[in-house]
């Protein structure tokens, strides 16, 4: 997969590529169809792994030929060895998951860095549908309340807070709109919060 | 094929003198790099695909291997070989023994999944396969896909491992043992002589496929086949108050095990059944699953089915953890099909699928003519 097609495809994915080292050893979870992780394979030299639950996304991931393991990563990680990788990678999933402080545990335990991106609640689209007394129903949240897969919901503000206490460091952060940095007001004008995180206790060698 | 030479085997016992039966679909190519091994297991054969002149026929694996098929047999040069022991064709216990002239019976040596992956080793050099593009099994045929991987890790490029563990528990041996139990228990078994009196240990066998059948099946796969259904229930919609039949299910096991028992040979049930049980790569390795397959070379396809409790996905997991520990290439998918350990062998959207689409990139990465 070349760059320009993930970047067609997903613009969002391709922006946070850059924030993933050639030759790194990366899991990627919650992988989807398996393009992220394909990209960084064939345009990056990066080796690794896929967690996927759904059926058809693990068909999907599989004939991309990545390496994709069908878990339910509400399970925890625990097939995955104390750092075991460089970089993992959690894109637009933490959200759906129950138990999101002890997973964002696992992704400390299993990896060195982190890349980790959700729909930020605070965009302001979501906050107008608030203040009028709705529930927000956008493009980054295409869900109504009672049918949605996500559980979940935070800000910018708030994930800064969550990742220090999991002992991750927060070296940066971005609010994307359209798969583009937004600079000014972020936590306002973002739809999808990306953090770029490292283990606290990592002892460089 | 007729192999000459010597086999010694992991028990220390050797085999003098045996025979083979196998088959294959498809043509080997030019460089020798499309052949795809089939290991079976416990009651099947070398006959892995097609049909046969005469009916019910069909290869075992028959919605598996074949042309169009997900292992496509148009691309790939399938090999399906009956492993030593076996009774549909190669060696096995009903043979004469040559040093002797009669029956082998239970003196048959023990052999393990190791001798058939070494056996089945010595077939692909007569054969001239250097190196499989896949190996691959069920169950049991798993645990040879994975010890040839160990064994001979230079031999294939990708080792397809289905429904199978890295060692069989406690309660796999224990449900063995009662399947051994009632061959050996049976009069007829004569100590395993019974070619010679011209009987069949057929109750024994009968009762050890019922055992074994009951695992392959899941629960609720039972419930909703047979329930508690009676037996001709429009007759007379009552018990029976006999030890006779009144259960569907009570008429379906024995049913299976009076066939079973037809074509089966007792001999071969016991050394099958052996040989699950000693399967335990890691034994030489402290019991480190991760170490027996840290010198793995190939890239591996694990599957499980969800509701499989003979071989339950924990197990493949297992494996599937042995093999991240070592940064093998590895894809695993956990297949939800109501039926139990047989799901392997039966027809599943999302089964098939997965093993067509990691088919279609071995065939793929082999550069495709």
């Amino acid at each position: 997969m070349k760059f320009e097609d993930l970047s067609t495809l997903r613009p969002d994915l391709a922006f946070i590529a850059h924030w993933v080292e050639n030759g790194a050893h990366v899991l990627d979870v919650g992988c989807g169809d398996g393009a992220m992780l394909r990209y960084l394979e064939t345009g990056k030299a990066c080796t690794g792994y896929g967690v996927e639950i759904a059926d058809d996304k693990v068909l999907e991931s599989t004939r991309r030929g990545i390496n994709v393991i069908q878990y339910d990563m509400e399970q925890g990680l625990d097939l995955f060895g104390d750092n075991a990788f460089d970089m993992v990678l959690c894109l637009s999933s933490l959200q759906m998951m129950q138990h999101v402080e002890a997973r964002l545990r696992d992704i400390v335990r299993v990896g060195k860095e982190a890349i980790v991106s959700f729909p930020n609640f605070a965009h302001w689209p979501h906050r107008i549908s608030l203040l009028k007394g709705r529930m927000p129903v956008s493009r980054s949240l295409p869900y109504q309340w009672f049918d949605t897969p996500n559980v979940r919901y935070a800000t910018i503000n708030d994930f800064k807070d969550l990742a220090e206490k999991c002992g991750l460091e927060v070296l940066e952060y971005v609010a994307l709109a359209e798969g583009k940095v937004v600079n000014f007001l972020p936590n306002l004008r973002g739809s999808l919060a990306v953090f770029r995180l490292r283990k606290k206790d990592l002892v460089v060698a | 094929m007729h192999f000459a030479e010597p086999l010694r085997l992991q028990s220390g016992a050797t085999i003098g003198d045996y025979t083979l039966m196998y088959e294959t679909y498809g043509t080997l190519n030019a460089d020798k790099s499309n052949a795809v091994l089939i290991c079976h297991a416990l009651n099947a054969s070398h006959h892995v695909a097609g049909h046969y002149a005469e009916p019910k026929s069909a290869g075992w694996w028959d919605n598996m291997v074949g042309p169009g098929k997900p292992v496509d047999t148009d691309r790939f040069f399938v090999i399906g070989v009956n492993n030593l022991g076996s009774c549909f064709g190669s060696t096995g216990p009903m043979h004469t023994n040559p040093a002797t002239g009669k029956p082998y019976g239970a003196a048959f040596p023990v052999v393990t999944v190791e001798d058939w992956v070494a056996a089945q080793a010595r077939l692909a050099d007569r054969l001239g396969v250097e190196q499989f593009a896949a190996v691959m099994g069920g169950s049991l045929g798993g645990m040879q896909a994975l010890a040839w991987s160990i064994m001979f890790p230079q031999r294939l490029r990708h080792c397809i491992v289905i429904a199978s563990t890295p060692k069989l528990s406690a309660q796999n041996i224990a449900f063995n043992d009662v399947a051994r139990q009632a061959i050996l228990t049976d009069p007829d078994y004569r100590g395993g002589d019974f070619y010679e009196h011209g009987v069949v240990p057929r109750n024994g066998l009968k009762v050890a496929r019922m055992v074994g059948h009951i695992t392959y099946l899941s629960n609720d796969d039972m419930a909703e086949k047979f329930g508690r259904k009676l037996r001709n229930a429009s007759e007379n919609d009552d018990y029976k108050f006999d030890f006779g039949i009144d259960f569907e299910i009570e008429s379906y096991l024995r049913y299976q095990g009076d066939k079973f028992s037809e074509y089966f040979d007792a001999n071969t049930y016991l050394l099958i059944t052996k040989a699950l049980d000693y399967f335990d790569p890691a034994r030489e390795h402290g019991g480190s699953l991760e170490k027996a397959l840290q010198n793995t070379q190939a890239h591996y396809l694990i599957a499980s089915f969800t509701t499989d409790w003979r071989f339950s996905p924990e197990r493949s997991r297992e494996i599937v953890e042995a093999l991240l520990a070592n940064r093998r290439k590895v894809t695993y998918a956990e297949i939800d099909a109501p039926h139990g350990h047989d799901a392997f062998l039966l027809e599943d959207a999302r089964y098939m699928n997965i093993v067509r689409a990691y088919y279609d990139r071995i065939w793929e990465e082999k550069g495709a003519p």
